[in-house]
């Protein structure tokens, strides 16, 4: 099977009680990403996929699978070949470079492997840059920022700079940046291929917390410990998805 | 998509300005080492510059003030003259008796006296006629007209007695001033006694000697008499030049103004001598050491900019991450283009502020060292310092365009 409707037409009222008040956070339709070459790649064949607000979904699968193609779809870093992507009902396609940014900050949180926080400000002002660029209202940038370092337990750490930090640390002061801004969905790229066991377990952890909150999160991985605490599982394999059950 | 813009709310308090200032200015101050040697291009360039402008400056300062007592500050009229076949120039115009008091009306002159040589007519101006005919006949000295004001206007003054006054000179007094070296000539050293001399064979009292007059030296030597008397006495047509002492400056409005108070019907018939604008005297002095620093300083803003440049472009290679994390969490092209722009703007702008203070500070050096008065244009140093900000404006295009086509998903591929 090349193409597995994880959910027909008829299917997102068993899940999205009111779609109309509610609509799925992300809901990729026949969304297929093609790089140009000889022969041409097919990181991503024609698929579907339907979050729901709420969610905590994993996708995996082996490296080269098309990961990492899902995931700049999914975070509108990078732009589908065919179909179309619709982000908490918005159509993305035909929006402008500028609009989607405006998207990306204002409605998604990215958490990464490598952490990507700036060696040379504190955990406080890295988590701050989030708000600058999302139109948080200034007033409220440094309450949130705070809130948010609050909720991965890092107020004790405001004004280190990041290199001071653990591994762990860092990628909790990188997730404190992805949720300040309020996003619909979060979405983490290997947030733990950089930390042992127990530093992961940490991390996971502080993921449970978050979804025990509402947030919608969408982990990629290739580690199955970790892809095991989500509720929904995505498979990728050669650029196809499929549910796991 | 209206709709973006309805949910997202608060445009306001997206990245705008102050956000942009911040970002940029914490963009400069993470490696303030690297900073010293970005700015030294600028700094010296534009330092160069500063320096070259103030030394020209404060040196063409030096010369204007050299020339002042004298160039800078006197004119004269006359009647144009016009040769007709052969023979000596000859007036076109007679310019009226009152000239002086016309021309010191005019804003910018500050006193103004007339002039006339008057010809002797074969007589000879002795301290006693005394008519020897074995001696050969003595050499006269010349005979001038002058009114009251003109010593003032030449700048001239009195080591002895008096200059005559207005009075005399409507009397047309038989009374005589004598120029310094005419006075040594006539053996005439003290005036308290009321000295005469003879024109020809009549006696004038001498009531004054003068000297100085360093624009009308021939008056040293001569023997001048009111105007009035000259009319009176000597038959004297007109007179025959205005002097003027005016006020720095002034030249252009006189030049134009004595015509026309002078001949109101005729003004193309006065010439005006005034002097040559300071400035254009600087420029004339000054303009080639200028070209050469000026060029210098040049290649120095040159090697400056592109000093810039490369570490605004090497800067954006570095922080590739950094870039892919803003556009990841919403900045524009535009929001990363501005930051880098802005951090290259004010690079610049620190080199153009440092380079500035420092040209000024190297030509109050110079200056105190050759005890001279600086002299510096503000609007040059300001204008410098903020040359610097559009060296790096025009430095920061590139790196700035670079950084804002980066795209996220390479530069997230590389650590930070």
């Amino acid at each position: 099977m090349t193409v597995l409707d994880l959910f027909p037409p008829e299917a997102p009222a068993e899940f999205v009680p009111e779609p109309a008040i509610r609509p799925a956070v992300v809901e990729l339709r026949q969304v297929a990403r093609v790089f140009p070459g000889d022969p041409p790649v097919h990181a991503l064949r024609p698929s579907n996929l339907v979050v729901a607000d709420g969610d905590y979904l994993s996708i995996v699968g082996p490296s080269g699978s098309g990961k990492s193609t899902l995931l700049n779809l999914l975070g509108l870093l990078d732009r589908p070949t065919s179909g179309e992507y619709l982000l908490d009902g918005v159509p993305t396609g035909q929006a402008s470079e500028a609009q989607r940014s405006a998207l990306r900050g204002g409605r998604i949180g990215f958490v990464f492997q490598q952490f990507h926080l700036l060696p040379h400000r504190s955990v406080l002002e890295n988590v701050l840059l989030a708000t600058t660029y999302s139109g948080v209202p200034r007033k409220e940038r440094r309450q949130r920022a705070l809130a948010a370092l609050d909720r991965v337990h890092l107020s004790h750490r405001l004004h280190f700079l990041p290199t001071l930090l653990s591994g762990g640390e860092r990628q909790r002061v990188a997730i404190a940046r992805a949720v300040v801004t309020a996003p619909q969905v979060l979405l983490a790229d290997e947030p733990t291929g950089n930390l042992d066991t127990t530093t992961s377990d940490g991390v996971m952890d502080l993921f449970d917390e978050l979804h025990r909150d509402g947030l919608t999160l969408i982990v990629i991985t290739h580690d199955l410990s970790v892809s095991g605490r989500a509720e929904r599982r995505v498979r990728i394999t050669d650029g196809n998805l499929s549910e796991i059950d | 998509m209206a709709k973006i813009n309805v949910r997202l709310g608060s445009r306001g308090d997206q990245f705008r300005a102050r956000d942009l200032f911040r970002e940029a200015a914490a963009g400069i101050d993470a490696r303030p080492g690297r900073l010293f040697l970005t700015i030294l291009g600028t700094v010296l360039g534009i330092a160069s510059v500063v320096v070259t402008v103030g030394l020209a400056q404060t040196a063409s300062g030096q010369i204007a003030r050299q020339f002042d007592a004298v160039a800078v500050t006197q004119a004269m009229a006359e009647p144009g003259t016009t040769r007709s076949g052969w023979g000596p120039a000859q007036p076109v115009a007679a310019i009226p008796w009152d000239s002086d008091i016309r021309a010191g009306r005019i804003a910018g002159v500050e006193a103004a006296g007339l002039f006339a040589s008057v010809s002797l007519q074969g007589e000879v101006i002795t301290a006693l006629p005394v008519n020897d005919p074995s001696q050969p006949m003595p050499a006269s000295p010349p005979l001038f007209a002058a009114s009251a004001g003109l010593l003032d206007a030449v700048r001239g003054y009195t080591t002895a007695g008096r200059f005559f006054d207005a009075g005399h000179d409507a009397r047309a007094d038989r009374v005589v001033v004598l120029g310094a070296r005419a006075a040594e000539r006539l053996g005439v050293s003290r005036v308290e006694r009321q000295p005469s001399i003879f024109i020809g064979d009549r006696s004038y009292t001498v009531i004054g000697i003068i000297d100085g007059m360093q624009r009308r030296t021939d008056l040293i030597d001569g023997v001048i008499v009111p105007m009035g008397t000259a009319r009176a006495n000597f038959g004297l047509q007109a007179p025959e030049q205005v002097h003027m002492r005016i006020a720095v400056g002034a030249g252009p409005v006189i030049a134009e103004q004595v015509p026309i108070a002078l001949l109101p019907n005729a003004p193309d018939n006065v010439r005006v001598q005034v002097p040559v604008l300071g400035s254009t005297m600087r420029d004339n002095i000054q303009a080639d050491i200028n070209v050469i620093f000026l060029a210098l300083g040049a290649v120095a803003l040159l090697v400056g900019g592109l000093g810039i440049a490369n570490v605004t472009l090497l800067s954006v290679m570095e922080r590739v991450g950094e870039i892919g994390l803003r556009r990841a969490l919403g900045a524009r092209r535009r929001d990363i283009g501005a930051q880098f722009m802005l951090e290259s703007v004010a690079v610049g702008l620190l080199g153009g502020l440092i380079g500035a203070a420092l040209g000024v500070a190297v030509v109050v050096v110079a200056s105190a060292a050759q005890a001279w008065t600086p002299i510096l244009d503000t609007v040059v140093v300001l204008a410098s310092a903020l040359g610097g900000g559009v060296i790096g404006l025009v430095a920061g295009v590139y790196p700035a365009l670079k950084a804002a086509s980066v795209e996220p998903i390479t530069a997230l591929r590389g650590g930070l």
